[in-house]
């Protein structure tokens, strides 16, 4: 273990100590708000998704333009479930969701029965994005689809997907999708106290993902992996099956962007399909470029930062947010190509760069002067 | 390197921290804020702009007869951004951290019911101003909007008195449609119109119950040719309409087919509910003219009361300093006079209650208080809607509305679906 990962490890032992017992315990205390809680939740969340793309994108080369997806797939599956936990309490008083009501059902369609258990549900929040990651990744990769190509078609499955859970035949709620969520786990989800466990289990979540990832990196399959990313032929020429590295990679960053989806969907209180649009999975893009990408920390920094100055903005500046927030991106790549964590490096190299060119001058008084 | 790293990650995280502490209010004492939650980016933020803009130039109004009980209005403004998860957190930010008295907002359905639960659970109170697809009630919503009934089935009394036999239904497929039409079709039978004179198809479920009455197009979409094929044969034999409730950019490319395709107002009129005088700036009007709506307002209303609330917001238009507000070709129309109406009617609750208080103010509501909009008179019920009178009107080429007929004070009806009963014997 070099110094470099030493200090890294401290920092997020840091982080990793504040985020899971001061603020809960400050929140408790009432030092820190509900609300404050509420939100970071959400940024924690959106910070899990934003490894998963780095995971990809930065370790892999693979740039997924649909992550999106499986972070609303994930969010369904929870969203199922805390609809069956509503109970009779929605505003038809029938044991069924409102819109199955709305949509003239009496009784609840199968595939909606086994969503009563939380186990199940949970294992669906795993299971079903990778099933989809599996058959979409196997077809892609077996193809040889790449770059430009490949982010493409994961923009094409997240529009259709969009599209599909849109229709209100799909007996998913349509285009109001889930909402007014009363009960997790026997507790009031709205209550400050399970907000502050969704809180904590997130950030639990993020910690041990960012572990994980770390991890991995380091093995020799993240050898490969990095591999893959700079030459997938020479790979190949290697003897390695470069596609099935690809596949897992890209199905466990389906799996972790499903949790994600599935921590966040309880803490927003709605998930429907404008969250498989493809601009959010851009957003996502946007967020892992500006924090730094191929570094793990950086995209949860740039998940964190763009969502909370987002948080503000759209408080503070409702009419300029998006010029901000606009101009902050482009400032970005112009300027920062290696994002906020390669940011310190850049100064330094600059600052670097202008006394090597400054001191042989000042060495060497001018050979031409009279 | 990570020295630097570690500061620059605890600078980011502090003022990240520093950003979700709202700004707090300067005197508390004699102002009282109020959230307006709409969208001023994104798809939405056309429409919902416009709400923004009357709303303020209400409170300004407002203030300058010295405010609400004496207190001024202070207005908390936020952008949803068309974002639903967004809108739900901005709701919370407006009842937890600014702890605004009443917040004016939404247009969408899935907006409000993003925002909904948030509302419940911190006991606010929302004024939504847009018509509504009903089948809700929240004691912590109050529904200026046009229900079902102050709007769909007025202008089938309309069609129907117009001597019209068939009706197509059509609309774009989200929540407000297809309970409309499904409502519609209750209403239709229950008036003696036989299923096949019902056009748009009709989908079953395995009992053969009908589940979704009408023909729906996706957001967006542009290609009308079949459908109005379709509207064509179902037509031909005259005393037919069509009833839309197609949404925003899609009526474009519809009525644009509708005209090529040699329908008119007068063989086949269209009524639509979702076009007001406001997203009728978008449209091209020359294929619009003799085409109807219905509201419970219309700019066109001549009495003194709604020449000088559209003297007064033009006027405001012209001196406002906000940023961000379109001075130039301006119109009114019924969600922002509704957004108006919520304002006034709120004033006189609290003014009447002698509180700010959420559970006073809806008792007030709740007992029933007038308002004379100028839309006429409105008055609230006790289930949180609003009685208001409902106007069917004739597009013009100038983008205005010619009024044809009016309905006095209908009440405002969120539960529909089920009460109208067939009738056995077609008339």
């Amino acid at each position: 273990m070099n110094k470099r990962t030493k200090i890294e490890l401290a920092i997020v032992a840091v982080i990793a100590v504040i985020l899971i017992f001061v603020l809960p315990a400050l929140n408790a205390s009432g030092a820190v708000s509900n609300f404050t809680i509420n939100v970071w939740g959400k940024y924690l969340c959106y910070a899990i998704l934003a490894i998963s793309v780095d995971l990809l994108w930065g370790y892999t080369g693979l740039l997924s333009l649909g992550q999106a997806l499986f972070f609303a797939l994930g969010g369904y599956m929870m969203g199922m479930h805390l609809m069956r936990m509503i109970g009779d309490l929605g505003q038809y008083k029938k044991p069924i969701p409102d819109f199955l009501v709305f949509l003239g059902w009496e009784q609840l369609p199968s595939f909606w029965v086994p969503f009563s258990s939380f186990a199940f549900s949970m294992l669906m929040v795993i299971v079903l994005p990778a099933i989809v990651a599996t058959a979409f990744g196997y077809l892609a990769f077996r193809s040889r689809i790449k770059g430009v190509y490949f982010s493409i078609l994961t923009q094409a499955l997240t529009y259709g997907a969009a599209l599909m859970f849109f229709r209100n035949d799909m007996l998913l709620g349509g285009n109001n999708g889930f909402t007014d969520f009363k009960f997790l786990l026997g507790a009031d989800v709205r209550d400050a106290g399970t907000q502050r466990g969704l809180f904590i289990a997130s950030a639990i979540v993020l910690i041990a993902v960012y572990g994980f990832c770390r991890w991995l990196t380091t093995t020799k399959f993240g050898l490969v992996q990095r591999a893959v990313r700079d030459s997938e032929t020479r790979v190949l020429f290697s003897g390695y099956a470069a596609a099935n590295y690809k596949l897992f990679v890209f199905v466990v960053c389906s799996v972790i962007a499903g949790i994600a989806g599935a921590l966040y969907v309880p803490q927003v209180g709605i998930i429907n399909p404008s969250e498989m649009q493809p601009d959010k999975s851009l957003e996502i893009i946007v967020w892992v470029a500006v924090g730094g990408r191929g570094t793990l920390l950086g995209p949860v920094i740039g998940a964190v930062a763009i969502n909370a100055l987002k948080s503000w903005a759209t408080r503070a500046y409702p009419d300029l947010w998006l010029i901000i927030l606009g101009g902050l991106f482009i400032l970005v790549v112009l300027f920062m190509p290696k994002g906020i964590v390669g940011l310190p490096a850049q100064i330094r190299g600059f600052f670097a760069k202008r006394k090597s060119t400054e001191t042989p001058a000042a060495a060497q008084p001018s050979p031409t002067a009279p | 390197m990570i020295n630097k790293l570690t500061k620059s990650l605890g600078a980011l995280a502090l003022a990240a921290g520093i950003s979700t502490i709202a700004p707090q209010g300067a005197n508390a004492q004699d102002t009282v804020k109020v959230g307006v939650l709409h969208s001023l980016s994104g798809p939405m933020a056309i429409s919902e702009t416009s709400l923004r803009d009357v709303l303020l130039f209400t409170f300004d109004e407002i203030n300058a007869e010295g405010g609400v009980a004496g207190k001024k209005i202070e207005p908390v403004i936020v952008d949803g951004a068309s974002n639903w998860p967004l809108f739900a957190e901005k709701a919370k930010q407006l009842l937890e951290q600014d702890k605004c008295a009443v917040v004016f907002g939404c247009w969408t359905s899935v907006s409000r019911k993003s925002v909904l639960p948030v509302f419940e659970k911190n006991n606010g109170l929302l004024f939504y101003p847009v018509q509504y697809e009903g089948e809700e009630e929240s004691k912590n919503v109050f529904y200026t909007a046009e229900a079902v009934n102050q709007q769909a089935t007025p202008s089938i009394d309309y069609l129907l008195a117009q001597g019209k036999k068939k009706f197509y239904l059509l609309g774009s497929d989200y929540v407000y449609p297809q309970t409309t039409n499904l409502v519609l079709l209750e209403y239709l039978l229950s008036k003696g119109v036989p299923l096949e004179n019902i056009g748009g198809g009709f989908k079953k479920d395995e009992s053969g119950k009908i589940i979704s009455a009408g023909k729906y197009t996706p957001f967006g979409h542009t290609d009308y040719q079949q459908i109005i094929a379709e509207i064509k044969q179902f037509s031909a034999g005259g005393k037919a309409c069509v009833v839309s409730t197609l949404n925003g950019d899609t009526n474009v490319p519809f009525f644009k087919e509708y005209a090529a395709a040699g329908l008119t107002a007068e063989k086949c009129p269209v009524v639509s509910f979702s076009i007001s005088e406001d997203e009728f700036r978008a449209l091209p009007a020359k294929q619009l003219v003799g085409q109807l709506g219905c509201w419970t307002y219309f700019q066109s209303i001549k009495t003194p009361a709604n020449k000088k609330f559209v003297d007064d917001f033009q006027g405001w238009l012209k001196a406002t300093t906000v940023d961000g507000v379109k001075k130039e070709g301006r119109v009114t129309c019924s969600p922002m006079v509704l957004s108006y109406n919520g304002v006034y009617l709120w004033k006189a609750a609290v003014e009447k209650a002698g509180s700010f208080e959420v559970d006073k103010v809806r008792e007030a509501l709740q007992a029933g208080i007038s308002f004379d909009g100028p839309g006429g008179k409105v008055t609230s019920q006790k289930n949180m809607h609003l009685t208001k009178n409902v106007f069917i009107g004739e597009t013009k080429a100038d983008g205005q509305f010619k009024i044809l007929k009016e309905y006095k004070n209908v009440f405002g009806e969120p539960w529909l679906k089920g009460t109208f009963k067939p009738k056995t014997a077609a008339k």
